[in-house]
C-alpha cells in the first residue's frame, strides 16, 4: 500500500485530504508543520507526501530543501497543496524538488489528476 | 413552465445546433436560462421562454441557446487522443514534410487546441520541415470570447495541465492565467456550426470531435460525420470522445479496437495503426 504523509497545520484541511486520500485508496498520516513531517520522515519515509506552505515552527518549503538532503529523501513524490498561487512560489516549489502543485481549493477530481501527474498510485 | 414554450424553444435549439432536450428535464433549462432571463430583463426563465415565442428577439435567443450548450472540459482531456496525435500523426510527418492541419471542431473554451498547441511545441524541434495549422471552431460565441482571450482561472488550469506545462506555456495575469502570445497567434478561431457545409475551410489531417456528438440524435450524427468526411483528408485521422463511436450511425468511417477513439475513412488506404505502446 502507498502511504501518503498529509502536511498542513490545518486540521480541518487534514480531515479532508485524508478522507480523500483514504478514498483513493492510500494509508495516511499526518503531520501539522514541518518540524513535525521531518520527524515522521525520519520514522518511516513515505512514499509521497501532500504539503502546505505556510506553517508555524517550519514551513513547506524549508521541509522540501531539508527532505531532499536526507538519505532517502530523493524517493517521496512531493505535491504541494497550499493557496500561495503565484509564479515565484511555484518556481521555487519545483526548484526544490516538488513533483505536483495543486491549488487550495480543490476537488476531489483535481486531486486524483494531479496524483497521476506525479506519478503516484494508490 | 409552460409545455408549449418548452416545446418550441427545444425544437429551435435542435434546429439550430442538433442538441436535445428530454422534456423530462426541464430543470436543465430552468437552471441554465436562469441568468439570461434576468440580463434580458424577464422576471423569470417560463417568462423568457414566453418571449422566445411570442416575440422573438434574434439576441436574446440567441443567447438562450449558447446557454444551453455544455462546454465542460479540460486540458489534454483523456491523455491518449494527444499520444495518438503524437506517435501516428506528428513523428511519421517528418518523413514527408509539409504542413499538417488540425482541427478542433467543438473547441470550447479552448482547452483542447491548447492541448494540441502546447503538444506541439514539445515535439516540433523533432520536426524541421514540418509546420502545423491548429482550427478551433464551436458554437458558442461564449466560449469562442473565452478561448481567444486564453484567461484561465486557477481552477481550470489545474483541470488536467502538470505543473510544468502551465509554468511553460502560461503567464500570470491576476488571480488567472494566461496562455502565452505565441500559443494563442498558433491557433486560429472561427465560429462554426457543425451542422453547416464546412468546406470553406478545407482539408484536415486530423479532426478532433470529442464530447459533442452525445448532445445529436442518430440522424444529426449521422450529417455531421458526412460533414466531416468531406473535409478530412483520405489518409487523415477522425478523433472522437472517449464515449463516442461510429456504430450503426455511419459507414464512412472505420475505428480498431486497438486504438480506442481513431477512425479513418472507410475503403481508403490509410493503415490502422497500431495502438499507442503496443
Ligand atoms: C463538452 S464540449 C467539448 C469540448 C472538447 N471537445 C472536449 O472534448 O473537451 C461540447 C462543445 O460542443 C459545442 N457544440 C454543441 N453543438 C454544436 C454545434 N452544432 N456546432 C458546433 N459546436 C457545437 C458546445 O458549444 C460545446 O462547447
Amino acid at each position: 500500500m502507498t502511504n501518503f504523509l498529509v502536511v498542513d497545520d490545518s486540521g480541518v484541511i487534514r480531515k479532508i485530504a485524508r478522507k480523500m486520500l483514504e478514498e483513493l485508496g492510500f494509508a495516511v498520516a499526518e503531520a501539522c508543520d514541518g518540524v513535525d513531517a521531518i520527524k515522521a520522515c525520519e520514522s518511516a519515509m513515505p512514499d509521497a507526501i501532500l504539503l502546505d506552505w505556510n506553517m508555524p515552527n517550519m514551513d513547506g518549503i524549508t521541509f522540501i530543501r531539508a527532505l531532499r538532503e536526507k538519505p532517502e529523501g530523493e524517493a517521496p513524490k512531493v505535491v504541494f497543496c497550499t493557496t500561495e498561487s503565484d509564479f515565484s512560489h511555484i518556481s521555487a516549489a519545483l526548484e526544490a524538488g516538488a513533483n505536483e502543485y495543486i491549488f487550495k481549493p480543490f476537488d476531489m477530481d483535481t486531486l486524483r489528476d494531479k496524483l497521476s501527474m506525479a506519478g503516484v498510485a494508490a | 413552465m409552460n409545455p408549449q414554450d418548452l416545446t418550441h424553444f427545444a425544437t429551435l435549439l435542435k434546429a439550430r445546433t442538433g442538441i436535445e432536450v428530454d422534456a423530462q428535464k426541464d430543470y436543465l433549462v430552468q437552471s441554465r436560462l436562469a441568468t439570461i432571463a434576468g440580463t434580458a430583463g424577464h422576471e423569470s426563465v417560463d417568462d423568457l421562454l414566453r418571449a422566445i415565442r411570442t416575440a422573438p428577439d434574434e439576441r436574446v435567443l440567441e443567447a438562450a441557446i449558447d446557454a444551453m450548450t455544455t462546454n465542460e472540459t479540460l486540458f489534454f482531456r483523456d491523455q491518449t487522443p494527444f499520444d495518438h496525435l503524437r506517435k501516428i500523426v506528428l513523428e511519421p510527418a517528418r518523413r514527408k514534410g509539409g504542413t499538417v492541419r488540425i482541427w478542433s471542431a467543438a473547441c470550447s473554451t479552448g482547452q483542447e487546441p491548447y492541448s494540441i498547441a502546447m503538444l506541439w511545441e514539445e515535439v516540433a524541434h523533432h520536426l524541421p520541415g514540418v509546420r502545423l495549422e491548429i482550427m478551433a471552431t464551436d458554437y458558442s460565441n461564449a466560449c469562442l470570447t473565452k478561448a481567444r482571450a486564453g484567461i484561465y482561472s486557477a481552477f481550470e488550469v489545474q483541470r488536467g495541465l502538470p505543473v510544468q506545462k502551465l509554468m511553460k506555456h502560461f503567464e500570470p495575469d491576476g488571480p488567472n492565467w494566461r496562455v502565452k502570445d505565441n500559443l494563442r497567434q498558433s491557433i486560429t478561431w472561427r465560429r462554426h456550426n457543425l451542422l453547416d457545409n464546412p468546406a470553406a475551410m478545407g482539408r484536415f489531417d486530423v479532426i478532433f470531435c470529442r464530447n459533442v456528438l452525445i448532445y445529436f440524435d442518430r440522424a444529426t450524427r449521422s450529417k455531421v460525420f458526412d460533414n466531416l468526411n468531406g473535409q478530412l483528408k483520405d489518409d487523415g485521422y477522425l478523433i472522437l470522445g472517449a464515449s463516442e463511436n461510429v456504430m450503426g450511425v455511419t459507414e464512412r468511417f472505420r475505428g480498431d479496437a486497438s486504438s480506442p477513439g481513431l477512425y479513418v475513412k472507410t475503403g481508403l488506404a490509410a493503415p490502422m495503426p497500431r495502438a499507442v505502446g503496443a
